[in-house]
C-alpha cells in the first residue's frame, strides 16, 4: 500500500537527538503509514534512533510522545497523508 | 614513562572524570559526560584504553556509552540490548566489566549482556534467566540489578555475577548454566530459622582479590564475608567492623589479604557514617582485623552515603584509594588509604568510581 502510494509525513525529532545523532534532521518529510513505519524509517535514516523511542515491548518510551496532529497515538496509529508528527521529550526527570 | 591516573566517575546526572599524575596531589574535573544520563557504571577497558559508561535514561532507555579518546567524545549504542519482545524491557545498564576480549554488561531487570565490538552490538547471556531459581528473584530496594560482575583472569568461562536481592551466581561454562553460590551468607530479612537459603541474599558488592580467584569477598546487606573457595562456601569477617552493613568493597591491587569497606550505620539507621563520622575500614589479614582510617575524613556531621561501586583502588605503589558520596564529593589517598584529601564536591550523586592508569 504504501510502496504504490508514497504518503509524505512531517515528523518533528525532539532537539535532544542533536547530541545523540550528530548531524540529524529534526525536521523531515518520510513515507509512513503508521507510526512503526515511521520509527523504522528513521532507524533506517539513523541506526539507533528505534532504541531512543521505543522499548522492547515494543511500545512507544513511557516518557516519550508521539503526537500526530495533536493527538497523542500509539505505534499502531494510522498516518494520513501530510500528516504532521511531533515526537517529543515527556516532562521527567529529578 | 609518564603515567596519568583518572578516576571515572558515574553519577546521576552524566559521567565525570577526575585526572592527576602519578603523585595524586592536583587534580582537574572533566564533565559532565554522557548527555547527562544517569551513568551506573564507568570503566576503562585496560586492553584498550577506551573508556565505557553504562546508564539509562528515563526518556530514551538503556545504553553503553563509549569514547576512545580519554573522554573527550562519546558515542551510545543499545543494539541487542534487550529481552524478547512482550518481555520487561531493560531499564538500565547497571555494571560493565572487560577482559578476554570481550565486554560484559549487567542490567536491571537482572540479566547479563556481552558484546564482541567493543560495545556497538550486544547479545543476551540466556544462560542465567534459566537459572532454576529465576521466577523467585526478588528485587532489592535499587531494584532487581545485576551490579557485580566477576570475571576470572585466566579462564573466560568463568564468571560470578552479584544480583540484589537473589545472591552470587557463577557460572563455568561461559554463561550456559548457573549455580547460586551463597552457603554461609545471611538473609536477616528472612524468618527465623530460613535465614541461609540457597539463594535470596541481597549481596551489596562482589569483588575478586588479586592473583588469587579462588578468593572473593562480598559486602552484604547482611553482613561482610570472605571465601576461599571461589563462592562455594562463605565465612563472616564482619568481627571488628562498626556495622554489618555497607555498599562497596575494593580490593588492594597487589595483596589479597587487603581489603577496604565503607561501613554504614545500620539499613534501617539512616544509611550513613555511623556516628556521622566518616571513616574507611582496612583489613590487611582477609578480614581477621580491622581499623579505621579516619585522617582527612569530617568526623563530624557526615551524613553522606558511599554506592556500592563508588569506592575503588588504582595500580600504582603505593596504591591509591577513592571512593564518591551520595552527596557528591571524591575522597582520595596516595598511601594506600591511611590519609584522605578531598578531590571533588558538589557533583550530583556519585554511583560508581573506577581508576584508570594510562602511560604515555
Amino acid at each position: 500500500m504504501g510502496d504504490a502510494f508514497p504518503r509524505p509525513v512531517c515528523v518533528r525529532l525532539p532537539a535532544l537527538f542533536d547530541a545523540l545523532f550528530p548531524g540529524v534532521e529534526r525536521r523531515l518529510e518520510l513515507e509512513a503509514a503508521t507510526v512503526a513505519e515511521l520509527v523504522d524509517a528513521l532507524e533506517a535514516r539513523w541506526p539507533g534512533m528505534r532504541d531512543r523511542i521505543c522499548d522492547s515491548r515494543p511500545q512507544i518510551r513511557k516518557h516519550i510522545n508521539v503526537f500526530v496532529d495533536g493527538r497523542r497515538v500509539r505505534l499502531d496509529a494510522a498516518l494520513l497523508p501530510g500528516a504532521d508528527v511531533f515526537i517529543l521529550t515527556a516532562i521527567s526527570g529529578g | 614513562m609518564r603515567e596519568t591516573v583518572q578516576v571515572l566517575l558515574g553519577t546521576k546526572k552524566g559521567a565525570f572524570v577526575l585526572e592527576s599524575d602519578a603523585a595524586r596531589t592536583a587534580w582537574d574535573l572533566r564533565g559532565p559526560y554522557c548527555e547527562t544520563w544517569p551513568i551506573n557504571h564507568v570503566i576503562a577497558d585496560p586492553a584498550t584504553g577506551a573508556l565505557y559508561g553504562a546508564g539509562g535514561n528515563a526518556w530514551f532507555g538503556p545504553a553503553v556509552w563509549r569514547s576512545t579518546d580519554g573522554g573527550t567524545t562519546w558515542t551510545h549504542s543499545s543494539r541487542g540490548l534487550a529481552y524478547a519482545a512482550g518481555e520487561a524491557p531493560v531499564a538500565s545498564v547497571w555494571s560493565l566489566a572487560a577482559g578476554h576480549g570481550r565486554l560484559y554488561a549487567g542490567v536491571e531487570p537482572a540479566g547479563l549482556f556481552v558484546s564482541d565490538d567493543a560495545g556497538e552490538s550486544w547479545t543476551h547471556v540466556e544462560g542465567l534467566q534459566r537459572t532454576p531459581s529465576r521466577p523467585e528473584w526478588n528485587p532489592g530496594g535499587a531494584g532487581l540489578i545485576l551490579h557485580s560482575l566477576v570475571l576470572h583472569p585466566d579462564d573466560p568461562k568463568q564468571i560470578w555475577v552479584g544480583i540484589s536481592a537473589a545472591g552470587v551466581f557463577h557460572t563455568a561454562d561461559g554463561g550456559e548454566t548457573w549455580e547460586p553460590r551463597n552457603r554461609g551468607t545471611r538473609a536477616d530479612f528472612m524468618p527465623e530459622g530460613q535465614n541461609y537459603p540457597e539463594h535470596g541474599q541481597c549481596v551489596h558488592c562482589l569483588v575478586m582479590a588479586p592473583g588469587k580467584p579462588e578468593r572473593l569477598y562480598q559486602q552484604n546487606h547482611c553482613g561482610m564475608y570472605r571465601s576461599d573457595d571461589g563462592g562455594r562456601s562463605w565465612a563472616s569477617v564482619e568481627k571488628g567492623l562498626p556495622s554489618s552493613f555497607g555498599f562497596p568493597a575494593a580490593v588492594h591491587p597487589r595483596d589479597p589479604e587487603r581489603l577496604f569497606l565503607v561501613p554504614l550505620n545500620g539499613d534501617t539507621a539512616g544509611r550513613y557514617m555511623p556516628d556521622a563520622q566518616a571513616a574507611v575500614w582496612r583489613t590487611e589479614d582477609g578480614g581477621g582485623a580491622w581499623t579505621a582510617a579516619r585522617e582527612g575524613l569530617p568526623q563530624r556531621n557526615a551524613f553522606f552515603n558511599v554506592l556500592r561501586q563508588a569506592l575503588a583502588t588504582d595500580r600504582l605503589a603505593p596504591a591509591g584509594v577513592y571512593f564518591g558520596t551520595g552527596s557528591g564529593e571524591v575522597y582520595a589517598s596516595r598511601d594506600e588509604g591511611g590519609a584522605w584529601t578531598r578531590i571533588a564536591e558538589h557533583l550530583p550523586t556519585i554511583s560508581s568510581v573506577e581508576t584508570f592508569v594510562a602511560r604515555g
